[in-house]
């Protein structure tokens, strides 16, 4: 073989799943090519998307990628269930699993979990404060991009250099050159640092936004709960982050450098990277569930007719689980051996976060006490959400508990655990947000006959596919294992567990399928309000303006838009004048800098200086040509506005 | 400020100093000051991560053997003087003295110059000795954690000098004057970083 084909034959991986994928990633690219040349759509797509600083933009975007994660992570899934399905399976080989579950674990945390946060975070805050923008939106644009061109990175990987294949935590020593030579694990490490910087920005910007940004009169205490969980939810970030950025950094620093963090050889300490990922990766899950809780107490006061029970106990338990999230990371390696002193600290601080987080169950339960209840798309989710997070919680208990969790540990107890949090709590929260804000996004209401058999189909599905894992974890089933032998008992509960998977993907078709049709049928959300709700987002039609708001509203207590419903408002007050809004201007640098990091990682990947050093000093030519631009922003004239409002039918 | 003032959009408040008198300037800073917190928690993660493997130098050279009084001391003294005369660039911003600024913004960014001479003098010269960053934990730790501060000085003086570009083409108003009073944050928390460096990793290095 001559150097080129070798080269060629490591760069692109070939197998039959590899060329499956080759296949379908040149379909559709071609299919989306030919689409956009033959509508003419380019100049739309860059004028109306790539280049826009617009939040709710930004938001739908982060949106339909986290939607397209969902599948590729969901697909990845489906190949593991079907790999255990039978013992002495061979349609996964171990090299090929590993890579699987690791590219399933990074995609559903990192680039699923986290743009759906964001998605909803983009697409509601500013309205439901009475903000025009966020605090920076050229910055917004620029997290988004970081956020997409890391997922890509991470997505070639499939096609191009190996996928990573050292688990979602990537510990050392395994993750070192010495046993994961190649690219792959710089795959793993580059999307994520690149993504990263995305959501730390993101964090920063929404914080001032919540702080800074509200609508007069809306105090701190009179704040929507969604807003309250996503100010919750940046703290966490701000201070999570950065240990997340050091542990990858540092192993970064290993593989590319030669440094010995983490090689024992050389005087490291792999257990030091195990602790740093971990203080940003508990309080990571939270990052990701307390939008869910935001989103939850939204969905039950409207739909119940009630306000929210217990606001203040609310805030406080949000407040009190991000504080907390920060002292318990040890919990997920009692097994190091730190000693019964340290092992008891955490384990009783785990089983603290259950009691904040028990009084926000109670309180939407009581929310819900003798209210109206409405049993729509986004209360079922809601519905379905309390007793898979009641078993969630109540198994993290007793993963907690230090000394029975050296038989739980690493097992498919613990497994089952994690899924039955971030699935029956994340997922189910982001789906509720999804259907619950679709008609503010796109103006149009979503369908309910597919979208309910989507509901029974995943909602089944998950208890089918999870329940058997905890007992399969008892019974001594590891982690991560490709395969198992006949006879040790656990055929049975892993052939259900399979099928449940597969009835959890048919639920996600009827669900894309639901909204699929309601697109081509649209029916138009012509009042802005159609769930009669309550927070400010909803006086706005649908879908809102690009100022968002022509005139900033005066807020007066808690519910801001039940409130003026009650004294009989149909409509924001609109009898002052209307005056120039002031906004940012588009701009195609952030999409540019996702590109040249996107060029930056590439190189790093193969250790292609040169190439990697061109993307980083393009990205630092960029930043500082953005320094010198002044002309960043503008008015929108009066006649603009006043003509907006009129095609809504307002003034 | 009015709480309103954000629908005015570019609107002045005189009653403020200059980089605080528009909402945009607010914001800014403020936002500054959360990414400073995000820096500060990720030097916290290098200098535990140093102090776990300070002593770890698997049969190389350790802190005693290299590191060099006169020359962390100078460092230190040079990159401390140029706190105190980016104090003084603000002081006469709040004067509105576009020269004195600028004067002392170029002596602040020649201090930051001479620092990283001195430091990347230093690596070349561990480096020369065989001290490389692949030698230990112990050295892979110092050169992560002093190169990470020095890579933030570097991009400092870079930034730096585009802000006095900058002053220099539009004059002190709300916008220069925010973009300065951050650079001013920046350097002062990388001096603070320092401090903590020269205690926690310099200091205790050459003692018994
Ligand atoms: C009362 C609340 C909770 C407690 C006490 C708890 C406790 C634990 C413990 C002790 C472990 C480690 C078990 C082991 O490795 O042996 C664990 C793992 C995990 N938990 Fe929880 N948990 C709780 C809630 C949550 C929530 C809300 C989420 C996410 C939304 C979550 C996500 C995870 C994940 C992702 C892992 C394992 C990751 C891995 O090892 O790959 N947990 N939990
Ligand atoms: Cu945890």
């Amino acid at each position: 073989m001559s150097g080129v084909q070798q080269f060629l034959s490591h760069f692109f991986i070939t197998g039959p799943f590899e060329i499956g994928g080759d296949v379908s990633i040149g379909l559709v690219s071609i299919a989306i090519l030919f689409i956009l040349t033959r509508y003419k759509l380019w100049g739309w797509l860059w004028r109306e998307w790539l280049t826009s600083v617009d939040h709710k933009k930004i938001g739908i975007m982060y949106l339909l990628a986290a939607l397209l994660m969902l599948f590729r992570g969901g697909v990845d899934a489906l190949m593991i269930r079907t790999q255990l399905a039978i013992p002495g399976n061979s349609f996964l080989q171990a090299e090929h699993y590993d890579q699987i579950f690791t590219t399933h674990g990074t995609i559903m945390i990192l680039f699923m979990a986290m743009p759906f946060i964001f998605a909803m975070m983009n697409i509601v805050v500013p309205l439901q404060i009475g903000a025009r923008d966020v605090a920076f939106p050229y910055l917004n644009a620029i997290s988004f991009w970081l956020f997409f061109f890391g997922a890509m990175l991470l997505n070639i990987s499939f096609v191009i250099g190996g996928s990573p294949d050292a688990g979602w935590v990537n510990y050392p020593p395994l993750a070192e050159l010495r046993f994961s030579p190649g690219p792959g694990d710089n795959f793993y490490l580059l999307s994520i640092m690149i993504s990263g910087i995305g959501s730390v920005a993101t964090g920063i910007n929404f914080l001032v936004t919540i702080l800074k940004m509200r609508a007069p009169g809306m105090t701190l205490m009179r704040m929507p709960m969604f807003s309250w969980a996503i100010l919750a939810t940046c703290i966490d970030i701000i201070f999570a982050f950065p240990a997340l950025t050091i542990a990858l950094g540092l192993e970064f620093m290993d593989r590319m450098f030669g440094a010995h963090f983490f090689t024992v050889s050389g005087g490291g300490n792999p257990m030091m990277y195990v602790n740093l990922f971990w203080m940003w990766g508990h309080p990571e899950v939270y990052i990701v569930i307390l939008p869910a809780f935001g989103i939850f107490s939204e969905i039950v006061p409207t739909f119940a007719r009630k306000k929210l029970f217990g606001y203040t106990a609310m805030v406080t338990s949000l407040l009190l689980i991000a504080i907390i999230s920060y002292f318990v990371w040890l919990h997920h390696f009692f097994t190091m051996g730190a000693g019964a002193d340290v092992n008891t600290f955490f384990a009783i601080a785990s089983m603290f976060v259950a009691i904040p987080t028990g009084v926000k169950v109670f309180n939407w339960l009581f929310t819900m006490y003798r209210g109206r209840i409405r049993t729509t798309i986004p209360m079922l989710w809601f519905l379905a959400f309390v007793p898979n997070f009641a078993i969630g919680g109540a198994t993290g208990v007793m993963l907690a508990a230090a000394p029975a969790d050296y038989q739980y540990h690493n097992s498919y107890f613990l497994v089952a655990h994690f899924h039955q949090v971030l699935i029956g709590g994340v997922v189910y929260g982001m789906l509720a947000g999804m259907y619950y804000w679709w008609p503010k996004m796109f103006g149009i209401l979503l369908e309910e006959k597919w979208a309910k058999w989507g509901y029974w189909f995943f909602n089944i599905g998950f208890y089918v596919c999870f329940m058997p894992q905890y007992p399969l974890g008892l019974m001594g089933m590891t982690r991560r294992m490709y395969t198992y032998p006949a006879g040790m008992g656990w055929t049975t509960l892993n052939q259900i567990s399979t099928v449940g998977a597969f009835i959890m993907g048919l639920g996600f078709i009827f669900i894309v399928w639901g909204i699929v049709t309601s697109i081509l049928h649209p029916v138009k959300d012509t009042t802005g309000d159609p769930w009669d709700a309550r927070t400010l987002e909803w006086s706005l039609p649908s879908p809102a303006p690009h100022y968002n708001f022509a005139r900033i509203p005066q807020i007066e207590g808690r519910d801001a838009w039940w409130a003026m419903k009650q004294k009989g408002l149909t409509k924001l007050d609109d009898s002052t004048p209307i005056v120039p809004i002031h906004m940012p201007k588009s701009s195609g640098k952030p999409f540019i800098m996702g590109v040249l990091f996107f060029v930056a990682g590439f190189g790093f990947v193969f250790n292609w200086f040169i190439l990697a050093a061109l993307g980083m000093v393009g990205v630092v030519i960029l930043l500082f040509s953005r320094s010198f631009e002044y002309d960043t922003d503008y008015y929108v004239p009066v006649d603009e506005v006043k003509h907006t409002e009129a095609l809504y039918g307002r003034s | 400020m009015a709480v309103d003032a954000h629908h005015a959009g570019h609107a002045v408040d005189h009653s403020k100093p200059l980089e605080l008198s528009t909402e945009e300037g607010e914001l800014k800073i403020l936002g500054f000051w959360f990414f400073l917190a995000q820096d500060m928690i990720l030097f916290a993660c290098l200098f535990a991560t140093y102090i776990i493997m300070h002593n770890h130098t698997a049969g190389g050279p350790t802190s005693m053997q290299l590191f060099d009084v006169p020359g962390f001391v100078a460092e230190t003294l040079i990159l401390l003087t140029s706190s105190f005369t980016y104090g003084l660039a603000t002081f006469e911003m709040r004067r509105n003295r576009l020269k004195g600024m600028i004067t002392w913004m170029v002596i602040t960014a020649l201090l930051g110059m001479s620092f990283v001479g001195l430091e990347v003098n230093e690596f070349i010269h561990y480096a020369t000795t065989g001290a490389m960053i692949s030698r230990s934990g112990f050295l892979s730790a110092f050169f992560t954690l002093v190169g990470t501060h020095g890579a933030h000085v570097t991009l400092g003086i870079f930034w730096m000098i585009s802000i006095m570009v900058q002053l220099y083409k539009k004059g002190l108003n709300p916008v220069t004057a925010r973009k300065a009073f951050i650079v001013g944050l920046y350097w002062h928390f990388l001096d603070i970083v320092w401090v903590f460096i020269f205690s926690v990793v310099y200091l205790p290095g050459v003692m018994k």
